[in-house]
């Protein structure tokens, strides 16, 4: 038994060092440039497919092996150069994760081009010579290269130690995570610093890709596999932190290997109990310092709500005409797409009231999305109840888990408040995907369909669009009303909004709460629409569907994520149908995008507006 | 906001014309049976590219051969993503705009859940190729939904007949953490203890899809000491818990029983790393020589100068189905169609299969065999095909199983 119960340990080791890897490049670019790396899985993945491709290339033995799987790390780096010189550079100024964005971008060009260049079918690498095989301890065998892995991850972090505290760059580095404008402001090249921590970050992703070689296939699914687990990581062991993360891989990889001995199910939900218990006990992670100044003020107050202008209120109202009265000439399909289309504005919306003038960015959003498709899916099929209640229902499941939720998330800040709107989003998801017996799994539920008095797709078009607008100028209302005053003083200024009375916790609590029920009267419009409902509803794509449509739009304006919404739906669906590698053509339309229009769309339309006006509302 | 009214003006425009240019086409291609078929092909490639590949083959011998009654069939392919809900927009945009007459494909279940499911609310026939789930057929069947593959039941029970003539009595599982994962256990568990009540279960896992921790898994297997093991996992999870499983010794003088690891698919991959001696279903391609297989062989290997995976079969054949089912119907009305599918058989490259009426599912079997090391890579010995019908449970069982049975 014990002798079982070592061997568990060293596995957990082993998984704990592959995943050290990929998150210490992670940190460490976070870290510097506070970029969230979205693309860093498919660093990684290129890592693995560029090692596979030299090491089958290069002669067999020790040298090709070895030489390919640097080679792939030292190309993978320079790829992320040329992401960070040709993309990020030119958007560090612009606001906080939009980033993302562009790195979403990176991610859907990556898995397009990886298909053609390596072709649908996994690839198994060779194994490592010279570790082939498996050692015996205590009367059981353990693979050679596990051990190897085990000791490379804390080499990796006593080289990266030593880098950082022993050389003039690693000095750099770290007072650039201490403060970026001082380091500028004392004549250090930034662009150099960032580019070269990019570079660092990168080939670290690369090599956690192609030291899994001789362990695991190499396939196009490795890039998202990797990617949340190693954001979690990261965020566990404090951002911008290594040994933190190595610790933060250590607890998961352990806590995994023993945890399925128990409960074999676990395995969809442990690493995210795990940064749910980390964060709400320790807000900055285990080794995570928090920030020396209000993260909202480094990039100054945003600037102040203003009423639209007579010009915007126009096509305002024009739009709203076009909605409202084009859709009889339009076929059913196309109304399905407009329904589509009226839902998300709303789901965008509710996520933008946190994230824009709350301040709080969420990256478990489709949670309340999700609740509220669940709520009305449920009531469906377990009280045979009428759509009516269903869409009733919707708003006040998703508002209460908000609530709950929320309690937790909106004590913290930045990416960590994020990274536990996450974390809660996916213990929904677990819920909803293993309790087979009430949710149906990840069979779902099906035959959630309209009334008969809404069956008609115009009927239900007008019922959505009444509901979801209704719901999003609401919200729009809410900002221009004191609570909306007392929301954007907190975001600003914490300290001055507390000193005027303004209870920030409190805000915050009842803005993402709200945020949450609108949410859920989306996903009960959404249910109804689709007629069934999946844990898809509440998974991680769909809370990036809605991080994406605000940030396309412009987190800075309110019509943002309206226009984001609409944008996004219609690009996704025009070029679902119309082009066959439409991952690379979305991927390819997001960065152009996030190249031109670095303040989102609405906000390029507005900034053109005030060069012309001056300054305008939103 | 004026990006806002300019995208929605955009879309009207965009939607408009979708509505008036879909007679022009209907006009200029009055004659030709237009199949939707929709299908995860971006995150799924390995399966659907053969797949793919197949479809269009066997569409090109209809239409070579004079169509259907005189009429052209043609498909047009939809990547839903693996997202129901997008498959269920893509669904729509088939039937009302482009006009489609039936609806076909799936890969995943719950995407092929969702499309049946559209298929019955709207009265459209929908032949589901490949997604396995039971529910497709049984609790959730409806009137309108056939499926062409071997279901996840079927294939389960072929397995146990063959793991109910092993020695072992110490059972493990492992299988990935979804519906198919967990029914492919359930169904092996329960149809083995029926054959063989001796038999007992001492370890499950169930590794997320796609993130098997293979060494940790292939230790907790080990430390229940099992007999013989039962595997559902596939694709990159069974090629790293083979791997692990191997260097661990793990498969050492334990009998394995494998879904699906058969087909070229997930053996090919494993390369001369691929087990040996595992009791599996799959497609050993290059062994079955009956005329039909034979010939339909060659004509893929000459139309895309590459070899069949079981993805082509599955596309070749439900093209082939289809095909089948509209010579017998005057017409593409749907209920004349329904009609025809229930029941229906016809010659596959496997043998002789039939759309059963009770549950709409076909009999196309698997083969059923040992993996071997042959020049290097992995492959069949000792297979046989196990004919669907004959691993379906009894009439009054189905029944029970499919309450909504039309």
């Amino acid at each position: 038994m014990a002798e079982n119960l070592l061997l568990q340990a060293l596995s957990g080791l082993a998984s704990a060092s592959s995943l050290f890897l990929v998150a210490a490049g992670l940190t460490v670019i976070f870290g510097v440039t506070r970029i969230v790396n979205f693309a860093h899985g498919s660093l990684y993945m290129l890592g693995a497919y560029l090692a596979w491709t030299l090491v089958t290339a290069l002669p067999r033995g020790p040298l090709g092996f070895w030489g390919g799987v640097l080679g792939a790390a030292l190309l993978v780096g320079l790829i992320g150069v040329l992401v960070e010189v040709l993309l990020l550079r030119r958007i560090y100024r612009a606001p906080e994760l939009f980033q993302l964005l562009a790195t979403f971008g990176v991610v859907l060009i990556v898995q397009d081009l990886a298909l053609l260049v390596w072709g649908p079918q996994d690839l198994l690498g060779p194994r490592a010579p010279g570790l082939r095989g498996s050692v015996e301890i205590l009367g059981l065998r353990f693979p050679l290269y596990d051990l190897f892995l085990i000791a490379v991850g804390p080499a990796v972090l006593g080289l990266l130690l030593l880098l950082f505290h022993r050389t003039r760059w690693g000095t750099l580095v770290r007072a650039a995570t201490q403060d970026r404008e001082m380091v500028g402001a004392l004549g250090v090249n930034q662009r150099l610093l960032f580019t070269s921590v990019f570079f660092l970050g990168a080939c670290l992703a690369g090599l956690g890709g192609a030291l899994q070689l001789p362990r695991e296939s190499v396939n196009l699914h490795m890039d998202l596999a990797i990617i949340v687990e190693a954001f979690v990581v990261v965020v566990v062991g404090g951002l911008g932190s290594l040994v933190g993360a190595f610790l933060a891989a250590l607890l998961i990889g352990e806590l995994h290997a023993f945890g399925i001995l128990v409960f074999p199910r676990i395995t969809l939900v442990l690493v995210f109990l795990v940064m749910a218990v980390v964060l709400v006990l320790r807000p900055h992670g285990l080794l995570g310092r928090p920030p020396e100044a209000p993260p909202a003020g480094a990039g100054g107050a945003e600037p102040p709500l203003r009423p639209a202008p007579p010009a915007l209120r126009r096509l305002g109202a024009a739009a709203l005409a076009a909605a409202v009265l084009l859709p009889p000439f339009a076929d059913a399909y196309a109304l399905s797409v407009l329904t589509e289309m009226a839902i998300f504005v709303l789901f965008a919306a509710s996520l933008h009231f946190i994230m824009g003038p709350g301040g709080m960015a969420s990256f478990g959003h489709a949670a309340y999305f999700g609740l509220g498709a669940y709520a009305a899916a449920l009531l469906a099929k377990w009280a045979a109840a009428p759509m009516a209640a269903g869409l009733l229902l919707a708003p006040f499941a998703a508002g209460l888990f908000g609530l709950l939720f929320g309690w937790f998330c909106v004590r913290l800040s930045g990416v960590y408040a994020a990274m536990l709107t996450l974390a809660f989003a996916q213990i929904a998801w677990s819920v909803a995907f293993q309790w087979v017996e009430v949710t149906g799994g990840d069979n779902g539920i099906l035959g959630v369909w309209p009334d008969a008095w809404a069956a008609d797709p115009l009927a239900y078009y007008y019922l959505t669009l009444a509901f979801c607008l209704g719901a999003t100028l609401l919200l729009r209302r809410v900002l221009h009303a004191p609570f909306g005053y007392a929301l954007r003083a907190q975001r600003d200024s914490p300290l001055r909004a507390e000193a005027l009375g303004v209870d920030a916790f409190q805000v915050r609590w009842l803005a993402f709460s709200l945020a949450a029920l609108a949410a859920g009267i989306a996903g009960g419009f959404f249910a109804y629409a689709k007629g069934s409902v999946f844990p898809t509803a509440l998974s991680i794509p769909r809370s990036v569907d809605a991080l994406l449509m605000v940030l396309l739009g412009g987190v800075r304006t309110l019509s943002g994520p309206i226009v984001g919404a609409i944008a996004f739906t219609g690009l996704q669906e025009q070029l679902m149908r119309l082009v066959e590698l439409w991952r690379l053509a979305l991927g390819a339309v997001i960065v152009a995008l996030v190249l031109f229009f670095p303040q989102g769309l609405a906000g390029a339309a507005r900034a053109a507006y005030e060069r012309r006006h001056g300054p305008a509302g939103a | 906001m004026t990006g806002r009214a300019i995208a929605r003006r955009h879309l009207l425009a965009g939607a408009g014309l979708g509505a008036f240019a879909a007679p022009a086409i209907l006009r200029a291609q009055e004659e030709a049976i237009r199949i939707g078929e929709i299908n995860s092909y971006t995150t799924q490639p390995a399966f659907l590219i053969p797949y793919r590949n197949a479809w269009i083959l066997a569409q090109e011998q209809v239409n070579a051969a004079g169509g259907i009654n005189g009429r052209r069939i043609e498909t047009l392919f939809r990547d839903d993503a693996g997202r129901p809900e997008d498959a269920v927009r893509l669904a729509g945009e088939l039937l009302r705009s482009e006009r489609v007459h039936l609806l076909a494909g799936g890969f995943l279940s719950h995407v092929g859940l969702a499309v049946a499911d559209f298929a019955n609310q709207h009265r459209r026939l929908y032949v589901a190729s490949e997604p396995l789930s039971d529910a497709l057929v049984w609790s959730r069947g409806n009137r309108y939904t056939f499926r062409l593959r071997a279901s996840t039941y079927m294939q389960s029970a072929m397995l146990v007949e063959e793991a109910a003539k092993l020695p072992a009595r110490r059972w493990a599982t492992v299988a990935p953490n979804y519906e198919y994962g967990q029914s492919a256990v359930r169904w092996f568990k329960e149809l083995l203890q029926r054959a063989r009540p001796d038999v007992r279960f001492v370890a499950e896992q169930f590794p997320a899809l796609g993130r098997i921790d293979a060494g940790a898994t292939v230790q907790a297997l080990a430390a229940a000491n099992p007999e013989a093991i039962f595997n559902v996992t596939f694709a990159a999870d069974l090629t790293n818990f083979v791997r692990q499983g191997a260097t661990r010794g793990l498969f050492e003088r334990r009998q394995v029983v494998s879904l699906l690891t058969g087909e070229p698919e997930y053996l090919e991959p494993l390369g001369d790393e691929a087990p040996e001696n595992w009791i599996v279903t799959g497609y050993p391609w290059e062994q079955i020589d009956t005329p039909e297989h034979s010939a339909f062989r060659e004509a893929y290997q000459r139309r895309w100068n590459t070899n069949p995976y079981l993805g082509s079969v599955v596309g070749y054949e439900t093209v082939n189905a289809i095909a089948t089912m509209l010579r017998r119907v005057n017409g593409t009305e749907t209920e004349a169609m329904v009609e025809a599918m229930r029941g229906l058989r016809f010659q596959s490259v496997f043998g002789p299969v039939e759309f059963r009426a009770i549950d709409h599912q076909s009999t196309m079997g698997a083969y059923v065999g040992r993996t071997v090391l042959r020049d290097g890579r992995g492959t069949m010995a000792d297979w046989r095909y196990a004919d669907g019908a004959n691993y379906l449970p009894p009439d009054e069982v189905v029944r029970q199983l499919r309450p909504a049975a039309t």
